[in-house]
């Protein structure tokens, strides 16, 4: 009872995050300089000071800021983010089509860097001055330093033009025919270069905060309770000390989620990948704006989501934590 | 050891200034040290290097795509045959500056709110912590394209614009910081004398409050170095000024003919961004001791 509580409370809260969201993009929308009319007036080649009255008419430009606020909250709670004047299609359907390939893009790399990262933190947790260590301090330093961009186009470069064992760009084989086997492995073989590439500035970061919790929970006393029960040393390991070494890791993780979907924008011009990114930067250069706001208030909605799924994610597995609000 | 026990002399039992007890123990970090060498000959470099190598960076000097070393040209010329070592030294400038000024914003932001928050607590505290974890859950590079997009690239929007997106860590931190040190019994001591809150938020807490703020501020360089490299990667910068982003971003369909005008200044912008993050690992060794245990 006190989790579902908890549940309905953490959701009212993303609800509100939600919604200030919304009204920051209705906010910038009316600071910027320029409005649809003049968008619409620029794209016919000029129009009068009647036609361009008439279309601010249209557009409910003329009533005031808060009515103008109240329909636009409304109508983004409907689902209705507006018309794109570049693609000619309603925008949240632009958005539907390219939303799952970021959310591919978003997990596998979430999901690649913590199991690696988690990997390479238990190794170097049980020899804090091995060589995996000394590795997971480089490739700290990397993932912070290198630029993510540049990151994919060196992989790129070595992967898919000099050792051409990756598609170069885009998520699908067009011309392959086949089953759905057949494209899944194709899309999986597609995914691999981006995915590495966006995990890559995350693996050292979970693999540092991983090392540094299993060595504090390799210490405590209930881990030598297990030793001196006789256990193997992986039993205590994997078994004991792991899933209480977890916790920050993923807590991290769920923290991540908003710079995540920053570099899932970058990989996805890189590699061409058809997500949202590549869609924000089309949208951008075309000045459309209808669309760059729906993808804003889209990607915000896709950090709220994994921040309140990896906080429920945490409660589950982690009783000491299950009941704090 | 020796026979001799050391004498009570007024110099020995004076304490040492913690700076110079810092000092030491940064120049004690070879990695560091080195880092530093390295950041003072890049800004060298952006400072004096367009002067010395007075080549137009926009100017069409040679053949496009000739590789590095090739006719007096250092490091070859770019798909429009423009030189790559003047945009590399007159982008070093801007990458610099940009990163400067934006992780300059994004401090004195965070440590306001941060400052804020930590001395009143209260009410005060739950709306700037609320508008902070807004801010994190905006995501950061999106969030300063639609800035830039609406605003315009300029190179005042997007440093505005980076620096807007980069202030939570800041004010984390700060926060933390003020909340355990309001609680100090010197802090008590000068509000007993009659402190105002004003005199205790800057003068008693801050300076106490900063050495974790001065490396995140070290960081948070880097980081904005970063920032801009990514949005002028994707074409969102100021089209008068060269950047290092931008060169890759305008080379990067061109990879298959010339790798090296995008391996270059990606290399500049790795070793800046490295040597900044050493050199911010030096400071936190040595100004929060405390902290060094792993």
């Amino acid at each position: 009872m006190e989790f579902l509580r908890i549940l309905i409370r953490r959701v009212g809260y993303a609800a509100i995050l939600l919604l200030a969201v919304i009204v920051l993009n209705f906010i910038m929308v009316h600071l910027a300089p320029g409005d649809i009319a003049d968008t619409i007036a620029g794209d016919m080649g000029g129009a009068t000071e009647e036609v361009m009255a008439e279309i601010r008419e249209d557009y409910g430009l003329d009533k005031p800021m808060l009515v103008q606020l109240g329909s636009y909250v409304g109508g983004v709670l409907q689902g209705d983010l507006g018309h794109s004047y570049f693609f000619n299609q309603p925008v949240t359907k632009l958005i539907a089509e390219r939303l799952p390939a970021t959310l591919l893009l978003v997990i596998s790399a979430q999901l690649l860097a913590l199991i690696i990262g988690t990997l390479l933190g238990v190794i170097s947790a049980r020899k804090p001055n091995g060589i995996t260590s000394h590795f997971v301090s480089l490739l700290a330093l990397f993932g912070y330093s290198a630029p993510v961009f540049w990151t994919g186009i060196m992989l790129l470069i070595t992967f898919s033009l000099l050792i051409p064992i990756f598609p170069v760009a885009g998520m699908v084989d067009v011309t392959l025919e086949g089953g759905f086997w057949t494209r899944f492995w194709d899309i999986a073989h597609h995914l691999v270069l981006p995915t590495i590439t966006l995990a890559s500035i995350f693996l050292a970061l979970y693999s540092r905060l991983c090392r540094a919790s299993m060595m504090e929970v390799l210490g405590s006393d209930y881990i030598r309770t297990a030793r001196a029960k006789g256990l193997s040393e992986s039993q205590i390991v994997l078994k004991h000390a792991l899933k209480n070494s977890l916790s920050p890791v993923i807590t991290l993780a769920g923290l991540q989620f908003s710079a995540v979907v920053s570099g899932a924008v970058l990989v996805e011009t890189v590699f061409s990948w058809p997500g949202l990114g590549s869609l924000a930067l089309q949208s951008i250069l075309a000045r459309d704006t209808p669309t760059i706001l729906g993808i804003l208030f889209f990607s915000a909605l896709v950090v709220i989501v994994g921040n309140l799924l990896t906080d429920l994610a945490l409660r589950l597995i982690d009783p000491r934590i299950r009941n704090q609000s | 050891m020796n026979e001799s026990v050391p004498v009570n002399t007024s110099d020995n039992i004076r304490a040492r200034h913690p700076m110079a007890e810092a000092f030491e123990m940064f120049m004690g970090n070879y990695a560091a040290v080195a880092a530093l060498i390295v950041l003072i000959l890049i800004i060298l470099a952006a400072i004096f290097g367009p002067m010395l190598y007075p080549t137009d960076p926009f100017e069409m000097v040679w053949a496009p795509f000739s590789p590095p070393g090739a006719e007096g040209f250092l490091l070859g010329t770019d798909y429009l045959g423009r030189d790559m070592l003047a945009g590399l030294l007159t982008g070093a400038r801007v990458s610099l500056a940009i990163g400067l000024a934006a992780a300059f914003m994004s401090v004195f932001i965070g440590i306001t709110i941060g400052a804020l928050a930590g001395f009143y607590r209260g009410w005060i505290e739950e709306i700037l912590m609320r508008i902070t974890e807004f801010f994190q859950v905006l995501p950061t590079l999106l969030f300063s394209m639609v800035i830039v997009a609406l605003f315009g690239a300029s190179l005042p929007i997007i440093t505005f614009a980076i620096g807007i997106v980069s202030w939570t860590a800041v004010a984390r931190i700060t926060r933390s910081e003020f909340m355990r040190i309001r609680e100090l019994e010197y802090v008590t001591a000068s509000r007993s004398t009659g402190a105002s809150n004003a005199k205790l938020i800057f003068s008693v807490i801050l300076p106490n409050a900063l050495p974790p703020i001065i490396v995140q501020a070290a960081l948070m360089v880097g980081s904005a170095i970063l920032f801009e490299a990514g949005l002028s990667f994707l074409g969102l910068s100021d089209p008068n000024v060269v950047s290092w982003g931008q060169i890759i971003g305008s080379n990067r369909q061109y990879i298959l003919d010339a790798s090296f005008t995008v391996t270059i200044p990606g290399v500049a912008i790795f070793v800046t961004v490295l040597a900044i993050s050493l050199v911010g690992d030096g400071l936190n060794d040595a100004l929060n001791p405390r902290l060094r245990r792993r």
